[in-house]
C-alpha cells in the first residue's frame, strides 16, 4: 500500500503542519514522508516502523526512527510528546484500530490519519456489479493477503470520531490530483468521490 | 601481558582524577591507539569503548597478540567505520592490562604492583579517564562514539556526563544498569579466579605467576553467554572432537568442550585476572540511574547527540527489552534517537562478527550523521 501512496496526500498533510513542530509519523516505512516533511517545513520529525529493510533505509537516509510496533509499542512515547503524529493508510491493518487511535491520541496533540475510502465509488461499483472484493490502485491487494483488517469509509470514521467524542478539526477528501474540504453537508458526496480521506483530530 | 616488548601508545595523565570510591589516582598511563587520519576540520573523529577483554587495538593487527584487531570486522579501509574516511580512537580502560593503569602496574606507595591494593574503579571513572585523551588530541567534539556491550555501557555513561562531547552515539547491545542475571554471570567469573590457589588474594602478581585455570574458566562462562541457544546448537551440536566415538574419560569429547577450552586457555595468555575482577566490579556497580536524581531520563536531559541504539534478537545477555528501556529514556527525555533490532541467531557475539545487517545499519547511520555533522560545522 506504501509504494503506491499518493505524492498529493503527502502534500495535504504537509500543509496540515505548522512549522517548528514535533511529529511523529507511525508506520512510516521507508521515510518517504519524513524526507518530504523535512524539506517542505522546519519541523522536527521521527518514525516508527516494524520492518528492519525499512527502518535501516530510514536510518541510510539520517531519519531518527524507532523499530517497533504500533500496535504494541506505543506506550514507549510519553503524553503528549509530539505535536502531531500522523499515521498515513495503516490504521485499517491494525488488529485493535482503536486502541492504537486512543493511544495516537495520548502520544500527540493532534493526529493526521489518512485512509484508503472503502466508500470510493470505484470500490463500491466493484462489490455491486462483479460481486467481488474491490482491487483498485489505493487497495492493491486481494482478499485473502490484504493486511487491511479492518476497512472503512470516510462517513464510518467520521461516525467513529462522533461516538467517540474525538475532535474532529479538518478533513481534506483526495481524488488523485485534487483535494476538497469535507463537512458533515457534503459528507455523503465526498464519501463517493473520494480515494483517500485524511482527518485532522484531536 | 607484553606491553613493554612493542611499541604502545600512551599518554601520561597527570590531572588527578577523584574516582568513585573514593580514592584519587594521577600521572597515570593511557593506552590508546588510532587508525585513519584526523582531517583538519576534526570532523571526523570516531570514539570507540572497549568491552570486558578488548583493548584499544580495534582494526590492523593487534601487536601484543599478533592477531587481528578485535572489531576487525567492522572498523577499517571500506569497512562499516571506514577508516579511509574517519580517524578512529581507541583507548585502553583504566583497571585493564594493555598499557592503562591497571592491577599490574607499580603502586608507587609501595613499589610493588598493585594487585588488590588497585582502587576499585566504575564505569564512569572508565570514561572520565578517556576525556585527557581527547583534549590531548585536540578534538573538542567527535563525528562518533561508539561501544558493544561494556563499549556501550562506556558510551551512555560518556554521553551523560559530558552531554555535548559528540555529534551522534551508537550504543550496541548494552545496558543502563548490569543486571542481575549479568552481576551473577560476572561473579560466576570472579569466584573461578578466586578459587584458584594461584591467585592468591591477588598476590600472584608479585611472583610473575597468572591464576591461568581460574581464568580460563572465567573465560568459559563468558563465552557461554556470548552465544545464543540455537547458535550453539547449530555450531557444535553433539558433534564429537575429532574422535569417532565417546572415550568414556573427562578428556574434552566434544566438540564445545573442545572450544571452550580453547577460548579459556588462549584468553590467559593476553590477559590478566586482577583485571578481569575489576573491571567485571565496574561493570556491576554501572548504573545510570542511580547516578541521577529522577533516574535515566535525567541522565539524557540535555542530550545533544543522535542515538542509534542496536540490539540483537538472539542476544540473552544484553536483550532486546534492556536496550529498549535505553530507547524509552532517551525518548521521554527529547533526545534523537534510532533504534533496530537485528535479528540473528549469533547471540550477544554479534556485534564481533559478521553479520551484515548490522555493520550496514552502522554505516548507513556513520555516513549520514558524517554529511549531517559537516553542515552543521559549516554553518
Amino acid at each position: 500500500m506504501k509504494n503506491l501512496k499518493m505524492k498529493k496526500e503527502f502534500k495535504v498533510i504537509s500543509d496540515l503542519l505548522p512549522n517548528n513542530t514535533r511529529v511523529l509519523d507511525v508506520g512510516c516505512g521507508d521515510g518517504s514522508l519524513m524526507s518530504f516533511l523535512e524539506k517542505e517545513k522546519n519541523i522536527e520529525v521521527r518514525g516508527l516502523e516494524l520492518n528492519q529493510d525499512k527502518v535501516q533505509q530510514c536510518i541510510h537516509k539520517g531519519l531518527p526512527v524507532i523499530q517497533g510496533n504500533a500496535e504494541t509499542e506505543l506506550h514507549q512515547f510519553p503524553n503528549q510528546s509530539f505535536d502531531y503524529v500522523v499515521l498515513s493508510q495503516t490504521l485499517q491493518a491494525f488488529y485493535d484500530p482503536e486502541k492504537v487511535l486512543k493511544d495516537l491520541l495520548r502520544v500527540g496533540k493532534s493526529v493526521i490519519i489518512s485512509i484508503p475510502n472503502f466508500g470510493f465509488w470505484k470500490v463500491r461499483a466493484n462489490l455491486l456489479f462483479f460481486g467481488k472484493m474491490p482491487v483498485t490502485k489505493t487497495l492493491p491487494n486481494t482478499w485473502y493477503n490484504t493486511p487491511n483488517l479492518h476497512m472503512c469509509t470516510i462517513k464510518d470514521l467520521f461516525d467513529f470520531c462522533d461516538e467517540k467524542n474525538i475532535k474532529i478539526k479538518k478533513v481534506v477528501g483526495v481524488n488523485e490530483d485534487k483535494t476538497s474540504l469535507i463537512k458533515k453537508s457534503n459528507l455523503e458526496v465526498k464519501n463517493l468521490f473520494s480515494k483517500l480521506g485524511i482527518f485532522l483530530i484531536g | 601481558m607484553n606491553d613493554k616488548l612493542v611499541d604502545i601508545k600512551k599518554i601520561n595523565v597527570s590531572k588527578p582524577l577523584k574516582l568513585d570510591c573514593g580514592k584519587t589516582i594521577k600521572d597515570f598511563p593511557l593506552a590508546y591507539e588510532t587508525y585513519g587520519k584526523l582531517s583538519n576540520n576534526k570532523d571526523n573523529a570516531i570514539l570507540v569503548f572497549h568491552a570486558l577483554t578488548g583493548d584499544q587495538f580495534v582494526s590492523e593487527v593487534n601487536p601484543v597478540t599478533k592477531k587481528e584487531g578485535w572489531w576487525i570486522t567492522a572498523v577499517g579501509p571500506g569497512k562499516a567505520i571506514d577508516t579511509n574516511k574517519y580517524f578512529v580512537i581507541c583507548a585502553n580502560v583504566i583497571g585493564g592490562c594493555m598499557g592503562s593503569l591497571g592491577p599490574r602496574d607499580l603502586n608507587p606507595e609501595t613499589k610493588q604492583p598493585y594487585g588488590l591494593d588497585f582502587p576499585v574503579i566504575t564505569i564512569k571513572d572508565i570514561v572520565r579517564a578517556q576525556e585527557s585523551l581527547l583534549e590531548h588530541l585536540g578534538i573538542k567534539k567527535l563525528l562518533c562514539a561508539t561501544g558493544g556491550s561494556m563499549g556501550g555501557m562506556q558510551l551512555l555513561q560518556f554521553c551523560a556526563t559530558f552531554p555535548d562531547k559528540t555529534f551522534s552515539a551508537i550504543p550496541i547491545a548494552c545496558s543502563s544498569s548490569h543486571s542481575a542475571q549479568n552481576i551473577a554471570l560476572n561473579e560466576l567469573a570472579r569466584q573461578a579466579i578466586m578459587a584458584d590457589p594461584v591467585w592468591d588474594k591477588g598476590k600472584y602478581v608479585l611472583k610473575n605467576l597468572q591464576p591461568k585455570n581460574g581464568l580460563a574458566v572465567a573465560r568459559m562462562v563468558g563465552h557461554i553467554s556470548y552465544l545464543s541457544e540455537k547458535g550453539m546448537q547449530e555450531k557444535f551440536g553433539r558433534k564429537l572432537q575429532e574422535k569417532a566415538d565417546y572415550e568414556f574419560s573427562f578428556d574434552a569429547d566434544f566438540q564445545v568442550e573442545s572450544y571452550l577450552r580453547h577460548q579459556g586457555y588462549a584468553f590467559v595468555e593476553r590477559f590478566d585476572a586482577n583485571s578481569i575482577l575489576y573491571i567485571t566490579r565496574a561493570m556491576d556497580y554501572f548504573d545510570l540511574s542511580k547516578q541521577f536524581k529522577g533516574g535515566l531520563i535525567e541522565a539524557f536531559r540535555n542530550q545533544k547527540a543522535k542515538f542509534l541504539i542496536i540490539s540483537f534478537s538472539s542476544d540473552w545477555l544484553y536483550t532486546t527489552k534492556e536496550n529498549k528501556d535505553i530507547v524509552i529514556a532517551l525518548n521521554a527525555s527529547g533526545a534523537d534517537v534510532s533504534y533496530s533490532e537485528i535479528t540473528t541467531d549469533k547471540g550477544h557475539d554479534s556485534f564481533l562478527i559478521d553479520e551484515p545487517e548490522f555493520l550496514k545499519t552502522m554505516k548507513g547511520f556513520i555516513d549520514s550523521m558524517y554529511e549531517k555533522f559537516k553542515n552543521e560545522k559549516r554553518i
